[in-house]
C-alpha cells in the first residue's frame, strides 16, 4: 500500500470546493474509497457534521480527519461538495456556541485558515462530538505542541524526480552573501543585514572593510550603492538599538538609498484587511476604496519599485549593489530575488524559479518556520508574516504584465503557496539550513519540486518565449497592479475566473493543429508522392476543424 | 529661422507657491538644432478646410524617458483642426505609427476634440476662456480623446501668440451654429469624392425595408409591424421616419401625443421583446391627465392582449441613473488620465484607487451592466416583454436596450451587427449626439457622455470574453475617437430629422443637390487596410453552422437573416413561437400575470441572483447569451483608451498584446502549413494570405498598442518618484523592527 504509485492523488491536493449538481453513484460507500490518502497518511476519525458554506448555505456532510488532512464529503444528494484541506493550513481552531446555545447550527467549530478562508462546522450538542473533533484537529494541525512529527516526515510519496537535487545548497547565509553577478559588466547584487553603527555613530571596522572589498571587485565604477529597504525614519530609529545605517563619513564612495518598504508587522495587518474585504463576501460597490484601505497593493508597489531600482542600478548604472534591511532575510530576500528575476531570464523558467526560491529564500535563511508557523498553535505570534506570499504576488504581477516571459503559469505559483502551508513537503520547513540539516530534511522528507517537476506540463505557460537577454522591468504603478483574484478570492464561486482561459485554450488548439500539420507534411514528404488520396488526411478536414483560420485572413 | 530660439534666461524663482510647476528648465530643452535645414513642413488640408491663423517658432514639449524634449514648429488653426507642424518628423517613421489615422495626424486636434485649454502664466496654470488680457507663455490643451499637448510660446512673436491663442480659444469654445459645422463645408467640397455605399457597412434603418429585415431577422414580424406614419417627419421630429410598433396598435394613435406614449419596438427574442417608450408630457390639468390615462390604458391593453406576453415596465428616468450623475462621474474620472507630466503621474499614483472610485464611473458601468442583466432575466427566464420608459427615450433607453441586445443577440457582436445596432438604437433612435457631445458648444449642461458609457460597458464585455466579439478593443477606442471628427455625419446630429433637413433632402432650394455625407462606418476613410486588421479580433470564430447543406457565403445580405439568438445556456427547452402560445394564454388567464406583476422587489432580486448564478455556473457560449461579470474586482479601467497617451503607463513588450501577437504568429504559421499541405495534395494555387497584421512588425510592442506613440526607446525602467507615506493608524506597528534582534551579540 505504502509503495503504491502515488501521483494519482496529486491532483486532489487543495482543489477548490467543487459543486456539481449531478449526484454520483450513491451515498454509502466504503470509507477507503471515499477518502483519498497519501502513502503514510492514516485515518484518525470521521464525524457527521453540517458544513456551513458561506456561499451556498449549510450542507450536511461527513468529515474525515487524517494525520494530514480534513476531508469533507457532502451527504446531500443534490450537492457533490468536497472539501479537501491539509491540516497545515489551519491557523486557529475556535469553538463557537456553548451548551446553552440556541438556534440552528450555532454550536460547532470555526477554523481559520492561512489561505484566506474560514471553515465552519456545526455539530450535535450531545455526545462530545465537538470536543473529540476539536481535540483531534488541534493535535494533528499543531503537532509541534503535542510532540508529534510534522506530516512531511511521515509522507512516503515517491516521485520520478528528486526535487532535492534541483539546488545544491551552499553553506552560507545571513552575512554579506553574493547573490548575483552581471554577466557583462560584472557588477554584483549582494545582501546583508543592517550594519552595526549604533546610537553614538560608533563604527564597525569589519563591516566597512567588507564593503570596501566589494566595491573594489568592480573595476569599472569606483562606487557602491547601498539600498536600505526600510523607510528612512525607521533606520534612524534603529540606531537607538545598536543598528542603523551606513553614514557617509564611515563608508566612503558608497551611496545610500532608502526603499521605504514597511516591516513584517505592517504586511501582516495589511493581508488581514485583504481577507476582510474578500472573504466570504466581496465588497461590491466600493471595491477600489476598500482595496485601497488594505494598502496591500501599495506595499506590492513599493517592493517592486525597490527591486526595479536595484536591478536598474546593476544593469545600467554599472555599480555594485548591497541590499539590506534590518535583518536581511525578509525585505532583502524580496528585493534581491525580484531583481534577479528582472535581470536574469534563467530564473523565469520553472527550474530557475525553483533555484531562486531555494537559494534566495530557503538557503539564505528566510525564517519560514517563524513566518508561517508550521505545526505551531500560536496563531497570534508576532513573527508570522506573509512575506513570501507577498514576493509570489509580486512575481504574479510581473507575469501578468509580461505574459510571455515566464515559463510557469499561475497554477505553479498557487501550488507553491498551497504547499507553503500544507506541511506535506519538507521544502519550506524550518528557519535555516542548519536546522534543516540537523533534522535531515532532505533525507527524511520529500521536496515540493519533486511533485512539480514530475508533472511539469501542468505548470507550463504556453505563451512562454525564451528571450535570454531580456531585462524585464514591470511598471510599478497602481494603474497596473491588481488584486490577484485567482488566489485571494478563489474560494468564492461567484468570482472564480474562467478556467481555462479562453485565449490560452485557443492558443493550445492552434499549437496542436500546427504540430499535426507539421507531422502530416513530413509524412507527405516521406511518402514522396504528392497525390495521396487517403480520405482520413483529406485537405478539407483542417479547415472544418478550424474555420476561423480561413475566415480571419 | 527655425531652431534659433534663444535658449537661456533664468527660470523665474520668485513665485513662492506656483500652482503649476514647469519641470523643464529652458536649458534642459534639447532642441534639434542639427535639423535646422530648410525642411518644408506642409500643412495637409482636407477638401473645404481653411487655414485661419498660425504661429511659428512654437515649441512642442514631448516627454521621453522622463525627461522633456522640445520640437520647434508651426502651430496652426483651421476651421477643422489645430495642428502642429514640427520639423522633427523622423519619429514618425517607426512601425507603431503604421496605425496612422488618415484624417487626423499625430499632432492634429479637431476643434471638437478640444476639451479644456490652459495657459501657463509665471508658472501658474489657469483655464483659458473668453477674451484674454494677458497671453500665456505656454498653452496646454486637454483633448476629449485624452491627449495632452504642451506648446511653449516663449519664442514666438507676441502678435502671433495673440492671434493663435485667441483664435484657438474662439474656434473651440465659442458657440457655433449647426450650419457652420465643418461637416457641411467638407461635404460640399468633397462632393465629387465617391463615398462607399453605407449599406455595405451597416443597416442604416432609414428605410421601411431595413426595419422589415430586422423584424424578420429577429422573428418579430408576426407580432410587430413597421410603420411609415412618420414619413417626412409629419408626426414627430424626434422619431425616425420609420419604426416598428405592435401589430394591433392603431396607426392613428401615434400622432395623438406626437409619438409620446407609443411603445416602439427595439428587439425581439424567442421569449420576449424590448420596447422603448417616451413618457407623456407632464400635465397639471386633470382633464388632460384623464385623457392621457385612458390613452395609456388603451396602449397597455393592446400590448397585454394575447399573443403579447405580460409586460414589465422599467422606468429609467426615475429609479436608475440620472444624466447629471453620468456627467459628474465622467468629468471626475477623465481628470485621472489628463496628466501633464511624469511627476504628476507618480505623485498621483499611490493614492490612485481612491479618486478612481470616488468618481463612481466604474460603479455606473456596473449599474448599467446589472440593469441589462435584470432586463435579460425578465425576457429570458420569465418570458416577459419589457417596456423601457424614459422622458425622451433617447438616452438611457438607448444605452440599456443596446446593451441587452449585445448580450443576447450574437449578431450584435459582429462588426456589421454592432454598427447596425448603433444605427438603430442611437443614430436613428434619436440620441442627441450634437447636444450630448456639445459639438456646438451651446450648453455644457447638456454634455453627457452616454454613448461613451455604452462603449465602456461593451468594452467590459469584450475584455471579459475575448473570443465573443468580431471586433477588438481598438475598434471601440477608435470609435470613441470618431465622435469628434466632423467629416462623418454619424455623430453630428440630434435626430434623423435634423440630419435630413440640413442635408438638403427636403425643403432646400433647387440650386443644391443633396449633400452626400460620409458615415463613420466606412473605416477605410480613416485607416489603410493594413491598419484595419487591428479592428478585427483574431480570436473570434464565426458561429458554426449546423446544417452544412445550407451553408451560405458570408455576404452581408445573408448575415441579416442568420442569427436568431440561440439560448443553449437556458435550462428549459427552446420554445417555439406559436406552438406554445396557447399555453401562455392559459397561464395568463389563470393569473400568472397578476402574480408576476405584484412581484416584490426582493423576489426579483432572488430571481436575478438565481438566473445570474446559473448562467455563471456553465461555460460561456460565445454564440449565445453572454453576460458580464459585475463583481467589484471584475469591472476594470479601459486601459487602452484611458492610459494610451501616458508614457509611464506603458508596459513594453507586455500586456495582452504580447499573447495576442503570439497567437497571430501561430495562426499564420498554421495557415502557411495548411497551404503547403493543400499544395501537395492538389497542386492548385493556394490562397494568398494577406500580410497578417501590424502586430508582427515590431519585436516589442507596448501594452497600449496600437496607440502609445510616445514610445520609450530605451529599456530603462520607469521609476516611480513618489515614496514613503504615512500609514495613519498603523504608525506604531510601522515603527517596529521586523523582530527583536540583539545586535550586541553579533
Amino acid at each position: 500500500m505504502a509503495s503504491a504509485p502515488t501521483s494519482k492523488y496529486n491532483s486532489h491536493s487543495l482543489e477548490n470546493e467543487s459543486f456539481k449538481r449531478t449526484s454520483r453513484d450513491g451515498v454509502n460507500r466504503e470509507i477507503g474509497e471515499a477518502l483519498p490518502r497519501l502513502p503514510g497518511e492514516t485515518r484518525i476519525t470521521d464525524k457527521e457534521v453540517i458544513y456551513i458554506c458561506p456561499f451556498n448555505g449549510p450542507i450536511k456532510g461527513r468529515v474525515y480527519i487524517t494525520n494530514y488532512r480534513l476531508y469533507l464529503r457532502s451527504l446531500e444528494t443534490d450537492s457533490a461538495l468536497i472539501l479537501d484541506v491539509p491540516l497545515g493550513v489551519i491557523s486557529r481552531i475556535e469553538k463557537m456556541g456553548g451548551a446553552t446555545s440556541r438556534g440552528e447550527n450555532s454550536y460547532g467549530l470555526d477554523i481559520t485558515c492561512k489561505d484566506m478562508r474560514n471553515l465552519r462546522f456545526a455539530l450535535k450538542q450531545e455526545g462530545h462530538s465537538r470536543r473529540d473533533m476539536f481535540e483531534i484537529l488541534t493535535r494533528y494541525a499543531f503537532p509541534l505542541a503535542h510532540s508529534l512529527p510534522i506530516f512531511a516526515f511521515l509522507n512516503e510519496e515517491k516521485f520520478d524526480v528528486d526535487g532535492w537535487m534541483v539546488y545544491n545548497p551552499v553553506e552560507e547565509y545571513r552575512r554579506q552573501v553574493l547573490s548575483w553577478i552581471h554577466p557583462e559588466n560584472k557588477t554584483v547584487i549582494m545582501r546583508c543585514s543592517q550594519p552595526l553603527v549604533g546610537m553614538s555613530g560608533k563604527r564597525n571596522k569589519d563591516d566597512e572593510k567588507y564593503l570596501d572589498v566589494i566595491r573594489e571587485t568592480n573595476r569599472q565604477v569606483n562606487k557602491l550603492t547601498i539600498y536600505d529597504a526600510r523607510p528612512n525614519v525607521n533606520a534612524v530609529a534603529n540606531k537607538a538599538t545598536g543598528g542603523g545605517y551606513e553614514s557617509d563619513d564611515a563608508y566612503h564612495n558608497a551611496e545610500l538609498f532608502f526603499l521605504d518598504i514597511h516591516n513584517i508587522h505592517v504586511m501582516r495587518e495589511s493581508l488581514k484587511k485583504v481577507k476582510d474585504i474578500v472573504y466570504p463576501n466581496v465588497e461590491e460597490s466600493h471595491w477600489l476604496s476598500s482595496l485601497e484601505s488594505t494598502h496591500w497593493l501599495e506595499h506590492i508597489k513599493l517592493v517592486l519599485t525597490g527591486a526595479i531600482q536595484v536591478a536598474d542600478r546593476v544593469s545600467s548604472g554599472k555599480s555594485s549593489v548591497v541590499v539590506h534591511c534590518s535583518d536581511g532575510w525578509d525585505r532583502t530576500a524580496q528585493l534581491t530575488s525580484l531583481a534577479m528575476l528582472m535581470l536574469d531570464s534563467y530564473y523565469r523558467s520553472i527550474e530557475g524559479f525553483e533555484i531562486l526560491v531555494q537559494k534566495e529564500w530557503i538557503s539564505f535563511g528566510h525564517k519560514f518556520a517563524s513566518r508561517i508557523g508550521h505545526g505551531d498553535k500560536n496563531h497570534a505570534d508576532a513573527d508570522r508574516s506573509p512575506i513570501f506570499l507577498q514576493f509570489v504576488d509580486c512575481v504574479w504581477q510581473m507575469s501578468k504584465q509580461f505574459p510571455t516571459a515566464f515559463e510557469f503559469n499561475e497554477r505553479f505559483l498557487i501550488i507553491i503557496l498551497d504547499h507553503l502551508y500544507s506541511c506535506r513537503f519538507g521544502t519550506f520547513l524550518y528557519n535555516c539550513e542548519s536546522a534543516r540539516e540537523k533534522q535531515k530534511v532532505t533525507e527524511r522528507t520529500v521536496s515540493l519540486w519533486s511533485l512539480i517537476n514530475s508533472n511539469k506540463d501542468k505548470f507550463k505557460n504556453p505563451f512562454y518565449t525564451k528571450e535570454i537577454n531580456r531585462v524585464l522591468y514591470p511598471v510599478a504603478s497602481m494603474r497596473h497592479l491588481e488584486l490577484w483574484v485567482n488566489y485571494y478570492i478563489r474560494w468564492n464561486p461567484r468570482i472564480k475566473q474562467q478556467q481555462p482561459n479562453p485565449v490560452e485554450q485557443r492558443y493550445m488548439e492552434l499549437l496542436a493543429l500546427r504540430d499535426e500539420y507539421i507531422k502530416r507534411l513530413e509524412e507527405l514528404q516521406l511518402a514522396n508522392s504528392p497525390k495521396l488520396s487517403d480520405p482520413s488526411t483529406s485537405p478539407s478536414s483542417p479547415s472544418q476543424m478550424m474555420p476561423h483560420v480561413q475566415t480571419h485572413f | 529661422m527655425l531652431g534659433k530660439g534663444v535658449v537661456g534666461g533664468g527660470g523665474g524663482t520668485k513665485a513662492p507657491k506656483p500652482s503649476f510647476v514647469s519641470y523643464v528648465r529652458p536649458e534642459e530643452i534639447h532642441t534639434n538644432e542639427k535639423e535646422v535645414t530648410e525642411k518644408e513642413v506642409t500643412l495637409h488640408l482636407l477638401p473645404g478646410e481653411q487655414l485661419l491663423c498660425e504661429a511659428s517658432t512654437v515649441l512642442k514639449c514631448v516627454q521621453e524617458d522622463s525627461c522633456q524634449r522640445g520640437i520647434y514648429g508651426r502651430l496652426v488653426c483651421t476651421d477643422f483642426k489645430i495642428a502642429f507642424l514640427g520639423d522633427d518628423e523622423s519619429a514618425l517613421d517607426n512601425d507603431e505609427t503604421q496605425f496612422k489615422n488618415k484624417v487626423i495626424g499625430e499632432n492634429d486636434i479637431t476643434l471638437h476634440c478640444v476639451d479644456q485649454i490652459y495657459g501657463v502664466f509665471d508658472e501658474k496654470k489657469k483655464t483659458l476662456f473668453g477674451q484674454l488680457k494677458k497671453y500665456p507663455e505656454k498653452l496646454i490643451i486637454h483633448c476629449k480623446d485624452l491627449r495632452v499637448f504642451h506648446f511653449c510660446l516663449r519664442y514666438t512673436k507676441e502678435e502671433e501668440v495673440k492671434r493663435i491663442v485667441s483664435g484657438i480659444i474662439h474656434h473651440t469654445q465659442a458657440p457655433k451654429l449647426l450650419k457652420r459645422l465643418f461637416l457641411f463645408s467638407y461635404a460640399t467640397a468633397a462632393q465629387n469624392h465617391t463615398a462607399t455605399d453605407p449599406k455595405n457597412h451597416a443597416v442604416m434603418f432609414d428605410t421601411l425595408q431595413d426595419w422589415c429585415w430586422e423584424l424578420e431577422r429577429t422573428k418579430g414580424n408576426m407580432k410587430y409591424k413597421a410603420v411609415s406614419v412618420n414619413e417626412g417627419y409629419k408626426v414627430c421630429e424626434r422619431l425616425p421616419a420609420y419604426f416598428v410598433v405592435p401589430t394591433p396598435l392603431p396607426e392613428e394613435d401615434v400622432p395623438r401625443f406626437h409619438g409620446h406614449g407609443i411603445p416602439i419596438w427595439c428587439w425581439s427574442c424567442h421569449s420576449g421583446c424590448a420596447f422603448k417608450m417616451s413618457a407623456l408630457p407632464k400635465e397639471q390639468d386633470d382633464g388632460v391627465l384623464q385623457i392621457q390615462k385612458n390613452f395609456l390604458d388603451g396602449i397597455y391593453k393592446t400590448i397585454h392582449r394575447p399573443p403579447y406576453e405580460i409586460v414589465k415596465t422599467e422606468d429609467l428616468s426615475s429609479n436608475f441613473l440620472s444624466l447629471q450623475e453620468i456627467q459628474t462621474a465622467y468629468s471626475k474620472f477623465k481628470q485621472l488620465f489628463l496628466i501633464d507630466n511624469s511627476t504628476e503621474f507618480w505623485d498621483t499614483d499611490i493614492k490612485w484607487f481612491f479618486p478612481a472610485e470616488s468618481s463612481s464611473w466604474l460603479d455606473i458601468i456596473r449599474r448599467c451592466l446589472k440593469k441589462a442583466i435584470e432586463i435579460i432575466e425578465c425576457l429570458e427566464a420569465q418570458n416577459m416583454n419589457v417596456l423601457l420608459l424614459e422622458e425622451n427615450a433617447s438616452d438611457l433607453c438607448c444605452l440599456v436596450s443596446s446593451l441587452v441586445q449585445v448580450m443576447m443577440d450574437p449578431h450584435c457582436r459582429t462588426r456589421f451587427g454592432f454598427q447596425s445596432l448603433v444605427q438603430k438604437e442611437w443614430i436613428v433612435g434619436g440620441h442627441c449626439f450634437l447636444d450630448r457631445c456639445n459639438h456646438l458648444r451651446q450648453s455644457d449642461k447638456e454634455e453627457v457622455p452616454v454613448f461613451l458609457l455604452f462603449l465602456d460597458c461593451v468594452w467590459q464585455l469584450v475584455h471579459q470574453h475575448p473570443p465573443a466579439f468580431e471586433f477588438t478593443e481598438t475598434y471601440l477606442t477608435v470609435l470613441s475617437d470618431s465622435l469628434y471628427i466632423p467629416i462623418f455625419s454619424t455623430f453630428f446630429f440630434n435626430s434623423p430629422h435634423q440630419k435630413d433637413t440640413n442635408m438638403g433632402r427636403e425643403g432646400q432650394g433647387a440650386q443644391s443637390k443633396p449633400l452626400n455625407l460620409l458615415t463613420v462606418w466606412d473605416w477605410s476613410v480613416q485607416f489603410e487596410p493594413k491598419a484595419q486588421t487591428l479592428l478585427k479580433n483574431p480570436l473570434y470564430v464565426e458561429k458554426p453552422k449546423l446544417d452544412k447543406g445550407q451553408r451560405k457565403g458570408t455576404h452581408f445580405k445573408h448575415q441579416r437573416q442568420l442569427s436568431l439568438p440561440l439560448t443553449q445556456s437556458k435550462s428549459s427547452p427552446k420554445r417555439g413561437f406559436f406552438r406554445e402560445e396557447t399555453d401562455h394564454l392559459i397561464k395568463n388567464l389563470l393569473g400568472k400575470r397578476i402574480s408576476k406583476l405584484i412581484n416584490s422587489s426582493e423576489e426579483l432580486q432572488d430571481n436575478f441572483r438565481e438566473f445570474y448564478d446559473s448562467w455563471r455556473s456553465k461555460p460561456p457560449n460565445y454564440h449565445g447569451l453572454l453576460l458580464p461579470h459585475i463583481e467589484g474586482p471584475e469591472i476594470k479601467v479601459w486601459a487602452q483608451r484611458y492610459l494610451r497617451w501616458i508614457p509611464e503607463a506603458q508596459i513594453l513588450g507586455g500586456g495582452r498584446v504580447a499573447t495576442l501577437s503570439k497567437l497571430l504568429e501561430t495562426m499564420e504559421e498554421v495557415q502557411r502549413l495548411q497551404e503547403k499541405i493543400e499544395e501537395r495534395h492538389h497542386s492548385q494555387e493556394a490562397l494568398q494570405a494577406e500580410a497578417a497584421s501590424l502586430l508582427r512588425t515590431s519585436a516589442r510592442l507596448s501594452s497600449l498598442f496600437p496607440f502609445a506613440l510616445l514610445q520609450r526607446h530605451s529599456s530603462k525602467p520607469v521609476l516611480p518618484t513618489s515614496g514613503w507615506k504615512a500609514l495613519g493608524d498603523e504608525e506604531d506597528l510601522a515603527k517596529r523592527e521586523d523582530e527583536f534582534v540583539d545586535l550586541g551579540d553579533v
